[in-house]
């Protein structure tokens, strides 16, 4: 179930070809299908939530201060669930992919689970757990813990949305890497943590990043899961997508657009990041793969 | 999904026999079960926290679910299930499922094909924007795509007077879910594409055969594993897709209401272990296509082995 990313490098060949005219009305779709279905789209968020004028959009997006709310909760309940995934990420994928032990398998295919749950699905079984009715929501209540309807449950729900998206980037390369320079530093005597910031993280630096960009932007972009936990109280557990879901339900659209632009923004940010670290790792490949054949 | 294996096995020997040999050190490794002889640090903190991790995250709320359910008697289970509101909103999640995902399979072979085999002005910036649907939030996609097919939207001012309505209808939902799933379905087929040599295409024309004889019987066969990974990975992304869609279905109990959206309304009416029920057939149903994935994905391994 991988999906590679890391293509950039590719430029086409020539090869047997098709008639001309059949490659230009191919041409022809593709651009037809991209700007269709994506790049007007995309300019559509800007150009809605810019039309009342700049000086509108901009008090939409700072005047409110629900708004202001669901943008300051968002940027900060996104990077816990990421520093909290990466952790798993790494000792996931170092206990995976450096040893063998009975159940490995099972735990790869565990990984895969969160893929299969609805959002919704992944909501719904939070609140039977810690929501006021659910099974643990009274205990944890005694000791005035509240996870459901506030924002610890936005950070559960977001880090089990998004748990397995380091995870998923580190194993194979980790695996493609082996384990050569690792057991050569163990048999020269360095310690756990040298090992792992003078050798591992070196060699995955590229790819945890990647793994941590994905993992950012469906944090930030989480819907269903959150959607279900949060109780949508205005000012309190509205992110920044619930937000845009609020405002258009009360037909604000101008306010709707300009929080959505500040997401549309975000995910422009990630791609940006994403070919530039495609071009990276290129670049890292390329450079191992000489020094491969010169040795 | 087969596995290397991850430490190098004539590495593991030799450094196994070197520890035997070492003085002091004759049974003390040789005694540990074979996969913790493995000289690197890290195992029992990895396993720990790789495994309190799922269980607190992962198997304890799927059991909170399961326990839910099995608090309804198999009657009224079933009636939860089965209801004709239910039935009704799994046939309008799996419909939509099923046409976008067969939409996406066929523009994604179309994207992945012009990219790879094509140079062309632009080629790289398609190439990027492709991977929009990944970074950009669902409510964002659903908001937009509902503004553009409305009557007076850029879209619906042409598609409405035909008669075709985007908006509050099957037809968006099946819209929002091809914007999610067409990537997945470009980034399964691409790198078999990229992998592919020229000879065997070289060797099929220099036969004779007609540049579409060879895509129809070299490259397609070669594809198809691609394709289909892609197909289910859009078709299990969209039976479990809520954000875009409520955006723009209207959400209209028989008509274009889909299972997500009927546990919602469940859940705010307070009844969890009906909510929980069409939760458990919902998931049932992607898992059953991730498994599918899995075994395509094997059984192309032993092929192409």
């Amino acid at each position: 179930m991988q999906i590679k990313h890391h293509h950039s490098a590719h430029v086409p060949t020539a090869t047997p070809g098709e008639p001309f005219w059949i490659r230009c009305l191919l041409i022809f779709a593709a651009y037809v299908v991209v700007f269709g279905l994506i790049l007007i789209p995309l300019a559509y968020v800007f150009f809605e939530a810019l039309r009342p004028g700049l000086q509108t959009f901009w008090s939409n997006l700072v005047d409110d201060p629900d708004t202001r709310h669901a943008i300051w909760l968002t940027v900060t309940v996104a990077p816990i669930a990421v520093i909290l995934n990466t952790i798993f990420g790494l000792a996931a994928a170092w206990t995976i992919t450096k040893f063998r032990f009975p159940g490995r398998a099972l735990l790869m295919s565990l990984l895969d689970v969160p893929f299969a749950i609805s959002p919704v699905v992944a909501g719904l079984m939070f609140v039977l757990l810690f929501g006021m009715q659910g099974y643990l929501g009274p205990t944890l209540r005694e000791y005035g813990i509240k996870l459901i309807f506030a924002w610890p449950g936005l950070v559960i729900a977001t880090t089990f949305i998004t748990m397995p998206f380091i995870a998923r980037e580190l194993i194979p390369l980790m695996q493609s890497l082996g384990s050569d320079e690792e057991l050569a530093a163990v048999s020269l005597g360095a310690n756990r943590w040298q090992l792992f910031w003078r050798i591992t993280l070196p060699n995955i630096k590229w790819g945890l990043l990647y793994g941590i960009i994905q993992c950012n932007a469906r944090a930030i972009g989480e819907f269903g899961a959150v959607y279900v936990v949060s109780g949508h109280i205005a000012g309190e557990t509205d992110t920044m997508p619930l937000r845009v879901e609020k405002l258009f339900q009360e037909y604000n659209n101008p306010g709707s657009f300009a929080v959505a632009t500040v997401l549309t923004l975000m995910a422009l940010s990630t791609l940006v990041l994403k070919v530039l670290l495609e071009h990276w790792i290129a670049a890292q490949d390329a450079a191992r793969f000489k020094e491969a054949e010169e040795s | 999904m087969s596995q290397s294996s991850p430490v190098d096995s004539a590495t593991t020997r030799s450094v196994k026999s070197d520890a035997e040999s070492g003085p002091g050190s004759d049974n003390v490794v040789a005694r540990r079960p074979r996969f913790l002889r493995n000289p690197l640090p890290g195992f029992g903190i990895g396993l720990g926290i790789t495994v309190s991790y799922l269980s607190l995250l992962l198997l304890l709320p799927i059991l909170a679910c399961l326990a839910k359910a099995a608090e309804l008697t198999p009657s009224a289970f079933l009636a939860a299930v089965w209801s004709a509101r239910a039935r009704a909103a799994y046939f309008v999640t799996f419909q939509t499922s099923l046409i976008s995902a067969l939409i996406s399979a066929a523009l994604g072979l179309l994207l992945a094909w012009v990219l790879v085999r094509y140079q062309f002005f632009g080629r790289r910036f398609l190439d990027a924007l492709i991977d929009l649907p990944f970074a950009l939030p669902t409510a964002v996609c659903g908001l937009v795509f509902s503004a553009l097919l409305v009557e007076d939207g850029w879209y619906g001012q042409f598609l409405v007077p035909l008669g075709i309505q985007g908006a509050y209808s099957k037809l968006g939902i099946i819209i929002v879910l091809t914007f999610v799933g067409v990537p997945f379905a470009v980034r399964t087929v691409q790198p078999v594409l990229e992998s592919m040599e020229a000879d065997t295409e070289e060797a099929a024309s220099s036969l004779g055969a007609s540049r579409w004889q060879t895509f129809r019987w070299v490259l397609f066969p070669a594809l198809w594993p691609g394709i289909l990974t892609g197909f289910a990975l859009a078709f299990a992304r969209g039976l479990g897709e809520y954000g875009s869609v409520v955006f723009i279905s209207g959400n209209m109990p028989f008509k274009t209401e889909i299972a997500p959206v009927l546990i919602v309304a469940r859940l705010e009416e307070f009844s969890y272990p009906e909510a929980t029920a069409i939760a458990i057939v919902l998931v049932g149903a992607s898992l059953a296509s991730l498994a599918t994935i899995n075994w395509l994905e094997r059984r192309s391994q032993r092929y192409a082995n």
